[in-house]
């Protein structure tokens, strides 16, 4: 805990971070570059056809959807526990990537749909729990835009995301515990070929990696913001 | 690589199309966030003696 209170600290962050996201970004475009090129050199599926190139944008949307709101939780959590202030600014600078990769996921989820459902939508188990993860997202925002103290807004906010946690672990189980439309897990119980495995594992690790760039150049941004903040009011003082 | 999507086409590519414009549309808006901000506190700190 001590290590991660000391790079958690703004001045240490933007220090680490600097340092870090030249890679970090190289790492993205090389792994978008690498699965984009595998993506569009794989086979017709026999059931999907070539639609089974959406699973390589859309799979990993959907992943880093989930995986934006747990960032958002474990921040949420620092926030309320420790009360640090970078871990305000870490969770509110998540939130409109996960969105953003929450709307994806839908739209390339629906025009999947279509044409291998016969169906843009429909109020399955996954599909409904999913969409409630974006309007988790939309509320989030909104509180935070709705209150001007700021630290109430974090102690809101956080709680708030905590009590969304629980929607995670249902979109997870939802194609287990009911029957649902949308398809069951099929990567880690080994229902893949390697030839569209090794794509998708790909693009997953880029989305990922497409996530953390944006956030950390958002988190530095906030921090460049709150320091200009802070030179205002000194300066009115 | 194989870009001849058939007739399913018409949902892939859309997807893409949508896809890449989000992503890049994020880059370029975290960018211009990044550099507002960078510009904004470089005035404030000249113009604020330090204490």
């Amino acid at each position: 805990m001590n290590v991660l209170f000391r790079y958690a600290n703004p001045h240490e962050f933007m220090r680490l971070s600097g340092a870090v996201l030249p890679f970090i970004a190289i790492s993205t475009a090389l792994c978008f570059a690498i699965g984009l090129y595998l993506g569009f050199s794989v086979p017709p599926d026999y059931q999907q056809g070539t639609t089974v190139t959406l699973m390589f944008i859309h799979v990993p949307a959907d992943v880093v959807a989930e995986l934006a709101y747990g960032a958002i939780a474990v921040c949420s959590l620092l926030s309320l526990v420790w009360r640090h202030p970078l871990a305000d600014i870490a969770a509110r600078a998540a939130a409109p990537l996960g969105a953003l990769f929450t709307a994806l996921a839908i739209i390339t989820g629906a025009l999947w749909g279509k044409p291998m459902w016969g169906t843009y939508w429909v109020w399955d188990a996954r599909l409904t729990s999913f969409l409630l993860l974006l309007f988790l997202y939309l509320g989030y925002m909104a509180l935070w835009n709705a209150m001007e103290d700021e630290t109430r807004a974090a102690r809101a906010c956080s709680i708030l995301a905590l009590i969304g946690l629980a929607d995670i672990p249902i979109i997870k189980f939802s194609v287990d515990w009911w029957n649902t439309l949308h398809q069951g897990e099929s990567i880690m119980s080994g229902k893949i070929a390697t030839v569209y495995l090794a794509p998708l594992l790909i693009m997953m690790l880029g989305y990922a990696l497409l996530f953390l760039t944006l956030w950390m150049v958002r988190i530095r941004t906030a921090v460049l913001e709150r320091r200009a903040r802070t030179l205002m009011r000194e300066a009115a003082s | 690589m194989n870009f001849d999507m058939g007739a399913y086409g018409a949902y892939i590519w859309p997807a893409y199309g949508i896809s890449a414009l989000a992503i890049l549309g994020a880059i370029a808006w975290a960018l211009a966030a990044w550099r507002r901000a960078k510009a904004k506190l470089a005035a404030l700190e000249k113009m604020t003696p330090i204490k």
